[in-house]
């Protein structure tokens, strides 16, 4: 399905944003790489109703305002950079545990990883947790905020693997971070933000 | 029935004195209280005695329109005293809007329901039962207020990602912070769970105390007490419930977001 955002406008600690117009098609990757500050983050919470923000969002021409804000964050899952946990484990996270489970062992993660205390793990395994928390919702489109920033090679690879796959079923997906290969490894098209406008990201210009 | 040993002055002039064992104290030790102790101790004496005037007299007219004044003020006091207690709170009206309004509506349904049905005063807005029955049922209200606002407040502060990665699996706002709305309620309840598992064991509560040295009998002192002890449980737990509530709606809005925008620091 896709995501189709309209004059979206969101101001918040000093960073101004929009008017942004942008759409990500079903099975589409769209890149986002612009240094911190600019209001990335902003963006995507805006996106996900978690801030207040002036605009229209709508995912295959359903505006947002039409369901209720659970419905829109169940069908555009966001994963912030620092993930909330509100149990103790990762396990007692998941709705579906056995599905998850498979899903988690997808990500490179060690079975252990689910039913240890979560302040035990380490920044990349949990930031693949709350991809398959994400995940488990099945969603039409999906945020991302630096992903595999805190993975190593090997992780990365899988966490690509995992998300090419899901881009063929026809999710799509948003995603910030600044690897210059990894939006050519998925000839995603990629923008960043001056000045709160959305520009195209020149290819000598990227910040790698 | 009733007889009671009536104070002079001089009683109390004498009682006083005792106060020099405080000040000989904080000399002795250094304390540097004494200017502290004479302050409070002055304070304590004209503030009860324009109480004891203003009752007094209120009681001698017993105009339903001004023991309603008295009531609203000591309800402001309260109000003002529930917000000056907290570290955060919320911008504009309901800042001391909230619990104002809680501690308000909970201490005059209670109070309205004791005239009607168990003390049924003549008058039943008669001030002598009105006014000090509503000051215990404040007094108490206000403490359950104040604790379960600040913890609500401070908790959903702290545990902002938490909530809002909760909502981000879909959760209502109800969901999402239903665990700081427990955690405050049980605050706000504590102190006075605390006070009915103590009461008669630890310390004899003062208006039975008082009764009993103005020579009521003790069952019967007893009998009021208790009665007194569930009208400030049931007011404290419904200006509770108003505010904890109140605050959950505050800081969620009809998108399921979570506003601390709403919120100023102090």
């Amino acid at each position: 399905m896709s995501l189709n955002i309209h004059q979206l406008r969101h101001a918040a600690q000093g960073v101004k944003l929009g008017p942004i117009d942008l759409s990500v098609e079903s099975g589409q990757c769209v890149c986002l790489s612009a240094p911190s500050g600019s209001g990335k983050t902003l963006l995507l919470r805006a996106i996900a109703d978690l801030d207040r923000a002036v605009g229209e969002c709508s995912i295959d021409g359903t505006a947002r305002s039409a369901m209720t804000a659970p419905q829109w964050r169940r069908q555009v899952a966001y994963v912030p950079a620092e993930p909330g946990w509100w149990a103790t484990t990762a396990l007692e996270h998941f709705q579906q545990p056995d599905l998850s489970r498979l899903q988690a062992l997808d990500l490179g993660l060690d079975e252990s990883c689910l039913e240890r205390p979560i302040e035990m793990l380490s920044t990349g395994e949990r930031l693949r947790l709350a991809m398959v928390r994400a995940l488990e919702l099945k969603p039409a489109v999906l945020l991302l905020d630096e992903p595999t920033g805190a993975l190593d090679t090997e992780a990365t690879r899988l966490v690509e693997v995992e998300l090419h796959k899901r881009l063929k079923d026809g999710m799509a997906l948003l995603m910030v971070t600044h690897d210059t290969a990894q939006i050519g490894r998925f000839g995603a098209s990629a923008h960043t933000l001056k000045d709160g406008y959305l520009a195209p990201l020149e290819e000598g210009a990227r910040v790698s | 029935m009733i007889s009671y040993v009536i104070l002079s002055y001089s009683d109390i002039a004498l009682a006083a004195l005792l106060l020099i064992a405080n000040a000989a104290l904080s000399i002795w030790l250094r304390l540097g209280l004494e200017r502290k102790l004479l302050i409070a101790a002055t304070r304590m004496v004209v503030q009860l005695v324009i109480v004891g005037l203003v009752l007094k007299a209120l009681f001698a007219v017993a105009s339903p329109w001004l023991t309603a004044l008295v009531m609203f003020v000591m309800v402001s006091f309260a109000g003002y005293e529930a917000q000056a207690r907290q570290d955060r709170r919320f911008t504009g009206f309901w800042s001391w809007g909230l619990g104002t309004l809680s501690i308000a509506i909970a201490a005059i349904i209670v109070v309205l329901v004791a005239l009607g049905t168990a003390v049924q005063p003549d008058p039943w807005y008669h001030p002598r039962y009105a006014i000090p029955l509503l000051g215990m049922l404040l007094g108490n209200t206000l403490t359950g207020v104040s604790l379960g606002l600040e913890r609500l407040l401070s908790s959903v502060v702290r545990e902002r990602v938490v909530i809002e990665a909760r909502l981000l699996v879909g959760a209502t706002s109800r969901e999402a912070l239903q665990g700081c709305i427990r955690e405050a309620a049980r605050a706000g309840l504590i102190p006075i769970i605390n006070a009915m598992a103590a009461t008669g064991l630890v310390a004899l509560p003062g208006m039975m105390t008082g009764q009993i040295l103005a020579g009521v009998e003790p069952v019967e002192a007893v009998k009021y007490q208790l009665l007194i002890m569930f009208l400030i449980a049931g007011c404290t737990a419904l200006g509770l419930f108003m505010a904890v509530l109140g605050a959950a709606r505050l800081l969620s809005d009809d998108r399921h977001r979570l506003r601390l925008d709403r919120l100023s620091d102090r």
